[in-house]
């Protein structure tokens, strides 16, 4: 399964940014932390309380915001500037979380911003690539 | 005909080693989460518990794990990369991968059954090097710096018993690898030092309207364009301004690919081919190593008539820094 080269059309931006940001940020977090919890995300979260992060899903108009405590994700209030963020459309998101493609390909091809801290891009473009999915039920959907 | 060379790949985590079994690297090489070796990068690399699992992981497929403790031991304390050293040989890896010189020595003492590769940042461009290197410490092994042309790498390897590898693709650094200071102007740290060129925290990527600018410790490396390929923000890849031409001054962004001269580094006589990038995600490591097996099991059956495929040029260039490639050295016609 390859993730198709497609860009989401504009109206669907313009529907999504005006809907809440609550309920996608809350999927995200409580998805976050099932991960930790279980082991398959081997965060040292030293590393990451305090910091705020945001990912930019840019065609699905979408604003993705978190913080991060000595225990986990949180939601984010979204003041603060964000210490990280990323930023690319759907499907690159996408190709990025199925190991289809490596993020500094994306990022040398100009289809991924990194902004922000570049030291915690790196330990969160790590951990990421230190899941080990093969042990996980979510291993079928994983590229290679 | 000669053995068909190794194909070395590089793993960052345990996932990009076990993508890097999978699909056909005969060795990988690893580091530890710490100094001593060249990709100290916060969140990668190995400890005791993952790098067990590696080494479990390759062997039981019959496959080997190479160990790079391939910085300088610094300062007063050196006793953190001896402990590597020993940690490696613990762990049972085939081999460990040295620059340093004292830490060689302390390697062949301490374990004598211990396979030593001289690293490329051990910096040895000629088969003295090569030659002194296996009398003293009895290297195996030595990784040629990507200054080389083919006819010197021949030269090197005709006069020498040591196994000899070369870089196969990745990103370019252009300095003799191990004698690069360059990083140290900017940030005080080098890849000999600190085991890294571009520290991470002194990197800004920064938006400014359509175009993306690097700094490193506030000095402007470059500033991409909107459909502008980018690549590592490290001095040597910058554009500077000199006497008025703004420009790459020392190298493009570019990487590494050999393809092209392939069958005659297999005429040759290299032992293993090396993929850089240890910094990279298990989905490069897939692509890469899953070109450059097939790459190389096409040319040892058809070594006469082999030619580079389309489609393996194109999977390489996709992944390569500025999305431009180069065979490097390799190729000095007007030589
Ligand atoms: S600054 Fe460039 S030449 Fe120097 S070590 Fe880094 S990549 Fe190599």
């Amino acid at each position: 399964m390859r993730v198709p080269d497609l860009t989401l059309p504009p109206l669907f931006a313009s529907v999504v940014s005006r809907l809440p940001a609550t309920p996608p940020n809350l999927a995200l977090v409580t998805l976050l932390n099932q991960l930790l919890k279980r082991g398959v995300l081997p965060a040292d979260m030293s590393l990451l309380a305090g910091r705020h992060f945001a990912v930019d899903v840019l065609d699905a108009g979408l604003r993705l915001r978190f913080g991060a405590d000595d225990n986990g994700f949180v939601l984010d209030d979204g003041h603060a500037e964000p210490d990280l963020r990323f930023a690319a459309n759907a499907a690159d998101l996408a190709r990025m979380m199925l190991r289809e493609e490596d993020p500094d390909t994306l990022f040398f091809n100009r289809k991924l911003t990194i902004e922000g801290d570049t030291e915690l891009g790196l330990i969160v473009k790590n951990l990421l690539d230190s899941v080990d999915w093969s042990e996980t039920p979510l291993a079928r959907f994983m590229a290679a | 005909m000669k053995p068909l060379p190794e194909l070395v790949c590089p793993a960052g985590s345990l996932p990009a080693l076990k993508t890097a079994i999978d699909h056909g690297a005969d060795a990988v090489y690893m580091g530890l989460k710490n100094e001593t070796n060249a990709r100290n990068f916060a969140g990668l690399n190995f400890d005791e518990k993952s790098a067990a699992a590696g080494i479990r992981y390759a062997h039981d497929k019959g496959r080997k794990v190479l160990m790079a403790i391939n910085t300088f031991a610094q300062g007063v304390d050196i006793s953190r990369w001896q402990r590597a050293v020993d940690q490696a040989a613990d762990l049972g890896v085939d081999a460990v991968i040295l620059a340093d010189i004292g830490l060689m020595d302390y390697a062949c003492r301490r374990h004598p059954r211990l396979r030593l590769h001289m690293s490329v940042q051990g910096s040895a461009t000629n088969y003295e090097a090569v030659n002194l290197a296996r009398e003293r410490f009895g290297v195996v092994r030595a990784v040629l710096p990507r200054v080389l042309t083919v006819d010197q790498v021949r030269h090197v390897i005709e006069h020498t018993d040591v196994e000899i590898e070369v870089f196969g693709f990745g990103s370019l650094c252009v300095m003799v690898e191990g004698r690069c200071l360059l990083s140290s102007y900017a940030t005080g740290e080098s890849p000999n030092t600190h085991g890294v060129c571009s520290p991470a925290k002194f990197v800004r990527w920064e938006q400014e309207g359509a175009a993306t600018a690097s700094r490193l410790n506030g000095i402007l490396i470059d500033r991409y364009g909107a459909g502008e390929a980018a690549g590592y923000p490290t001095l040597c890849k910058g554009r500077f301004d000199v006497e008025g031409d703004t420009y790459y001054a020392l190298e493009e962004p570019t990487s590494l690919n050999v393809l092209e001269v392939l069958p005659s580094l297999l005429e040759i006589g290299v032992a293993a081919i090396k993929v850089e990038g240890r910094q990279r995600s298990p989905a490069y490591v897939a692509q890469v190593t899953q070109t450059l097996r097939a790459a190389l099991d096409e040319a040892a059956r058809n070594p006469q008539r082999f030619s580079v495929k389309p489609a393996w040029q194109a999977a390489l260039a996709k992944l390569a820094e500025g999305q431009q490639q180069t065979l490097g050295a390799y190729s000095r016609p007007w030589k």
